[in-house]
C-alpha cells in the first residue's frame, strides 16, 4: 500500500524578477516498508522533495498525498499538527535538545503532542532506546553522547510517534564510514521491522545499497530509478 | 493549557544562560523598590495627621491657599459652617512646627503640636491642657511616656501621656493636644502668627448622615460662605500638603523610567536568546512544535526569570532597609512589594513578547540543511 503519493508535483521559488524551479513535475510513490533513497547533488532539488513530503513546505503545483491525508491543501497549523502525528525526521546535523537527556529527547514528541510524558510514553522512550543499543544512555545528555549515539537518538525521536512515513536528510553525513554504515544498517532493520517506509537524501552513492531502490534527482528532475537490492 | 516542561528544563539545566539577565532583573527590582520605599516613607511621613482625619472634609480659609499654617477660621466663620446643609460634626484644627527639648536628650526633637476636637484614627479624646499623645516616631527621638518635653524657643511644657501609630505631619513626629494647648503654645512661640481665642486654622466636617444633600458637601459648604472658604476632600487635603504631590509625581516617573528599562533589558535578553535558539525553534517546529508553544516558553521563562529577580532584589532592598539609619524614610509596605512585582511581571512580558514575531518567523523547512 501507498504511504506517499506524490504527483506532478512543483515548487518555484521567486527570487527578485526571476523564477527558480526547484521540484520539476515530480511524481514519486513510496510503500508501506520501503526504502527509497533519493541521490542527488547540492542544489538537485531532494531537499524540497524531502520538505514537502513531510508537510515543511507546501508544493506551488501538485498533488501530496500522506498516508492517505492529501496535504496540498493545509494550512500552517493543519501541516504543524500533520508532521506531529504522521511523519519523523532525522536531520542531516544532529539536532537534538541540548539541555535535554536522550530519554528527554523522545519524550519532546509526547510533549509536543500534549502528552504528559506519564508511564507509558517513558516505557516506550526507554525501550525504543534499548532496541536502539542505547539503553544504558538513558540520562545522558546529548553532550555526553558519541556522534553516532547521538544519531540514534534522533532516530528513536522519529520514531517514537510510530509515523507512516520518515524522512532522513544526509543521515550519515556527520559520520565516519564505519559509523555511518553501522547507522544505515539500523535504519534499515527499524524501518523493516516496523513496515514503515522511509526516504533517504543521500550524496553518497555507497549509502544507496541499504534502500530498496534509489531515485536519482538533477535540476528537480526526478530521473531513473534502480532497485539497490 | 498544561505548563510546557521544555521551559523549565532549561532554566534548571542550563542557568547560566540566565544568570546575567537574573542579576540586572534583580538591581533594577531593588532600586524599584528603594525608589517606592523612599516614596512611600515621604509620604506617609508627611501626611499620617490629616490621613488620620475620619471626617468627610476640611475647611480653610479662602486666602490659605490650602494651608494649614496659612489658614484661619474665626468663631463667626465656624458658625456659618456648622449651620451649612448636611453638615454634622465639626471640629477645629491646627498645627505649629517646632523643635522640642527631650529629658535625656542633647538633640532637639522635631514636633508638630497638632490642636484637635475630633479625635482622629488612634487617638483618644482631648485630655487636659498641658497634656499630649505623641506619635510613635518621637520613640525614636527618646520621647517616652510620663516625659515632660519643653516645645520651641518659649519652652512650653507638654507632658506626654501615649503613643498612636502613623500620625507624622511633613516629616514630624505629632503631639496630639486640645484647642487651648495648641493655642497657647502657638502664641508663645509663634507671637507673630498668635490666634483669638476660638480661632482655628481649619475645620473637619463630617457630613450629617440623615441630611440627603443637593451637591458635594465641599461645594455646600463654600457656597453658604459665600466664598470665604475653601473646602478640600480629606484626600484633596493631603494632596495639597506641601511637596506631596510634587514628591510623587517625581517619583513616580523615576519609577515607571526604570520599569521602562526592565521592559527593556527584558526584551533585549529575550531577543538574543530567540535568535540564538533559532536552528533549535526550527527543528522543534518541524517534529510538530506549533509556534504559540514555543513563545508561551519564552513568556514563562520571562516570568519566572522576573519572578527570581524579584525575590534577589526583594531580599536586598529589606537587607538595605534594616542597615540604613532611622532618619532615612524608607518604608517597605506590602503593597509597594507587590506593586513592584506586578510591574516587573508586565515588563517581562510585554519585553519578552518582542520575540514573538521571530518565533513566528521561523521556518521549519529550515531544519532540514540546504544541501540540495
Amino acid at each position: 500500500m501507498t504511504v506517499l503519493d506524490m504527483r506532478d508535483v512543483r515548487k518555484v521559488y521567486r527570487s527578485g524578477d526571476a523564477d527558480i524551479v526547484a521540484l520539476d513535475h515530480a511524481t514519486l510513490q513510496v510503500d508501506h516498508g520501503e526504502i527509497v533513497a533519493l541521490l542527488g547533488p547540492s542544489g538537485s532539488g531532494k531537499t524540497t522533495l524531502l520538505s514537502i513530503a513531510g508537510g515543511l513546505l507546501a508544493a506551488t503545483e501538485g498533488k501530496v498525498m500522506v498516508g492517505g491525508h492529501d496535504i496540498s491543501e493545509y494550512d500552517g497549523k493543519q501541516l504543524t499538527e500533520f508532521r506531529r502525528n504522521n511523519v519523523g525526521f532525522v536531520f542531516q546535523s544532529v539536532n537534538l535538545v541540548p539541555f535535554l537527556t536522550a530519554e528527554e529527547n523522545l519524550l519532546v514528541v509526547d510533549e509536543l503532542g500534549g502528552g504528559k510524558g506519564g508511564k507509558g510514553a517513558k516505557a516506550r522512550a526507554r525501550q525504543l532506546l534499548e532496541e536502539l543499543g542505547l539503553g544504558h544512555r538513558t540520562r545522558n545528555l546529548p553532550s555526553q553522547l558519541s556522534g553516532g549515539e547521538r544519531q540514534r537518538v534522533a532516530i528513536g525521536r522519529a520514531l517514537f510517534n510510530n509515523p507512516r512515513l520518515v524522512l532522513f536528510d544526509e543521515p550519515t553525513s556527520a559520520l565516519d564510514t564505519k559509523l555511518g554504515a553501522q547507522v544505515m544498517e539500523l535504519i534499515r532493520n527499524e524501518m523493516k521491522a516496523r513496515d514503515t517506509a522511509a526516504i533517504i537524501v543521500t550524496h553518497d552513492r555507497r549509502m544507496t545499497e541499504y534502500a530498496d531502490r534509489t531515485v536519482e534527482i538533477v535540476d528537480g528532475r526526478l530521473g531513473a530509478e534502480a532497485p539497490a537490492h | 493549557m498544561r505548563l510546557p516542561r521544555l521551559p523549565f528544563r532549561e532554566l534548571r539545566r542550563q542557568p547560566s544562560r540566565f544568570v546575567v539577565a537574573t542579576v540586572v532583573l534583580a538591581f533594577l527590582a531593588t532600586l524599584l523598590l528603594f525608589l517606592g520605599g523612599l516614596l512611600d516613607g515621604l509620604y506617609l511621613g508627611s501626611t499620617g495627621a490629616i490621613r488620620a482625619q475620619r471626617s468627610d472634609a476640611i475647611v480653610f480659609s479662602s486666602s490659605a491657599r490650602d494651608s494649614f499654617l496659612r489658614s484661619r477660621i474665626t468663631p463667626e466663620l465656624r458658625a456659618e459652617i456648622e449651620a451649612a446643609e448636611g453638615v454634622g460634626e465639626v471640629g477645629g484644627l491646627g498645627f505649629v512646627l517646632l523643635g522640642a527639648q527631650v529629658p535625656g536628650e542633647t538633640e532637639l526633637a522635631d514636633v508638630a503640636v497638632a490642636g484637635y476636637e475630633v479625635p482622629p484614627a488612634g487617638v483618644p479624646t482631648p485630655g487636659p491642657d498641658g497634656q499630649g499623645v505623641a506619635d510613635s516616631r518621637l520613640e525614636d527621638q527618646g520621647v517616652q511616656v510620663g516625659d515632660t518635653i519643653l516645645v520651641g524657643p518659649a519652652e512650653t511644657p507638654i507632658t506626654i501621656t501615649g503613643f498612636v501609630d502613623d500620625t507624622a505631619y511633613l516629616q514630624q513626629g505629632t503631639v496630639w493636644v486640645n484647642l487651648a494647648t495648641w493655642r497657647a503654645v502657638q502664641n508663645a512661640n509663634r507671637p507673630d502668627s498668635a490666634v483669638a481665642d476660638g480661632v482655628v486654622q481649619a475645620l473637619v466636617v463630617t457630613r450629617d448622615a440623615a441630611t440627603t444633600l443637593s451637591g458635594p458637601l465641599p461645594e455646600l459648604i463654600d457656597t453658604t460662605t459665600d466664598g470665604a472658604t475653601k473646602t478640600l476632600t480629606v484626600e484633596d487635603a493631603v494632596l495639597a500638603l506641601p511637596g506631596v504631590k510634587q514628591q510623587g509625581d517625581t517619583f513616580d516617573q523615576i519609577i515607571y523610567s526604570t520599569l521602562v528599562v526592565v521592559l527593556a533589558v527584558v526584551a533585549l535578553f529575550f531577543s538574543l536568546l530567540t535568535i540564538e535558539r533559532m536552528g533549535l525553534y526550527g527543528v522543534l517546529k518541524a517534529i510538530g512544535a506549533s509556534t504559540r508553544r514555543l513563545f508561551a516558553g519564552v513568556l514563562l521563562q520571562a516570568v519566572i526569570v522576573a519572578t527570581i529577580a524579584f525575590v534577589v532584589g526583594s531580599l536586598l532592598a529589606l537587607a538595605a532597609a534594616a542597615a540604613l539609619p532611622a532618619k532615612v524614610p524608607l518604608q517597605l509596605t506590602p503593597g509597594r512589594f507587590l506593586f513592584t512585582y506586578a510591574g516587573l511581571l508586565v515588563a517581562a512580558v510585554l519585553g519578552s513578547a518582542i520575540s514573538l514575531r521571530r518565533v513566528t518567523r521561523v521556518d521549519p523547512a529550515s531544519a532540514i540543511g540546504g544541501a540540495g
